[in-house]
């Protein structure tokens, strides 16, 4: 009866272990998976100067922004047909930074998002509009291209074939 | 390579539309007749007594429109009797976003104590005279001798929000200007917002 209860219990200790191990570990993917950092338009300009022969595809959107949301998969899409190819696809969230935790992050887990999401880390909305392109309203979604010195900007919703297509034109 | 082109062309022309033309600052408005959510028509020649108008482009699911209700009622508020009403209009097309409609326009505005006109533009014909491009997105225009002319386009304030240290309110301050006799010091901004739901085809 003892030896019973004695291997029970370590059956017991051993499922507990096993079970709070697995929590550990879907947490630590979770929070990788998960990441969101800020990023500033300088850091962008950075990462961006330092990529060489890559090809930027900077996507501007929002978790509130309907036509932002439709078009996610068409440059996960994107991402996806270029990962052996120089492209980048950078989602930049305009959010609210008080969302990052409750909206932004959540959504980007539920969403299953695998490029690389940056949630955006300016103030001045007048300087950083401008800034990213003079022919920018202000209105999202919003997508710019960055080839080396090639910039082009659109203020408008892509389909996947506009995507693709207008990446190969980039000249 | 022929549906390459064809697709250049879209993308050129998409790429165009995102710039319409629109007023600047400075232009003269074209008066319109849109119909309001109590079914009466509303023109600006209706206003008498205006001096000029705080033309508000919002509509009913833009989040960041909805942020800013608040702030255009109490711009009303403040301004209706020095002679700057707000006039809002959506610019949405109901078929392309249902919650667009004109009964949720007139449930939106009973709900949120509107206390300005909200106008239906069907094909966005003003919108696009205007050259709104977003939710929210202000014009302001001053009446003078030569008509109503544009003398603001922008945000109404910088801090969607409510966090800004440093807030500006760029509306408030163009009417105070206007109504001391003097031009806005700022008179353009930008501001993130909502695009405009055009009809589709």
């Amino acid at each position: 009866m003892q030896l019973l209860s004695k291997t029970y219990c370590q059956y017991l200790r051993y499922i507990i272990m096993r079970t709070f191990l697995l929590i550990c570990l879907s947490l630590i993917s979770y929070s990788l998976s998960a990441q969101v950092k800020l990023l500033t338009l300088d850091e962008l300009d950075k990462r961006m100067a330092a990529g060489k022969d890559t090809t930027y595809v900077v996507n501007f959107w929002a978790t509130w922004c309907a036509p932002c949301v439709a078009e996610l998969p068409n440059f996960e899409k994107l991402r996806v047909a270029n990962l052996k190819k120089p492209v980048k696809v950078i989602l930049i969230s305009v959010d609210f930074k008080s969302k990052l935790q409750k909206e932004v992050i959540p959504f980007v887990v539920k969403n299953q998002i695998k490029a690389e999401v940056f949630l955006l880390n300016e103030t001045d909305q007048q300087k950083y509009i401008e800034r990213v392109d003079p022919k920018w309203t202000g209105a999202i979604p919003a997508t710019l291209f960055v080839k080396q010195k090639i910039r082009r900007f659109y203020e408008q919703e892509f389909t996947e074939k506009q995507l693709k297509n207008t990446l190969l034109n980039l000249k | 390579m022929k549906k390459l082109l064809l697709m250049g062309l879209v993308l050129i022309s998409l790429g165009a539309c995102a710039q319409t033309g629109g007023y600047k600052v400075g232009d003269v408005v074209k008066d319109f007749a849109l119909k309001n959510i109590d079914n009466k028509t509303v023109s600006m020649a209706d206003y008498k007594d205006a001096k000029g108008f705080i033309v508000v482009f919002t509509c009913n699911t833009c989040p960041v429109a909805q942020a800013y209700q608040d702030r255009v009622a109490e711009l009303n508020n403040s301004f209706a009797a020095k002679g700057y009403p707000v006039i809002a209009i959506n610019p949405n097309d109901a078929e392309a976003v249902p919650a667009e409609s004109f009964e949720k326009m007139q449930a939106e505005a009973k709900g949120k104590n509107f206390n300005y006109p909200y106008l239906l533009d069907p094909d966005h014909v003003v919108t696009k005279q205007f050259g709104a491009s977003r939710t929210p997105h202000v014009f302001i225009v001053n009446k003078t001798d030569k008509g109503n002319t544009v003398e603001y386009i922008g945000a109404i304030d910088n801090d969607p929000e409510g966090v800004n240290a440093t807030k500006e309110d760029y509306v408030k301050n163009a009417i105070n200007n206007l109504s001391s006799g003097k031009k806005p010091v700022v008179t353009s901004t930008k501001a993130v917002g909502c695009s405009i739901k055009w009809k589709k085809g």
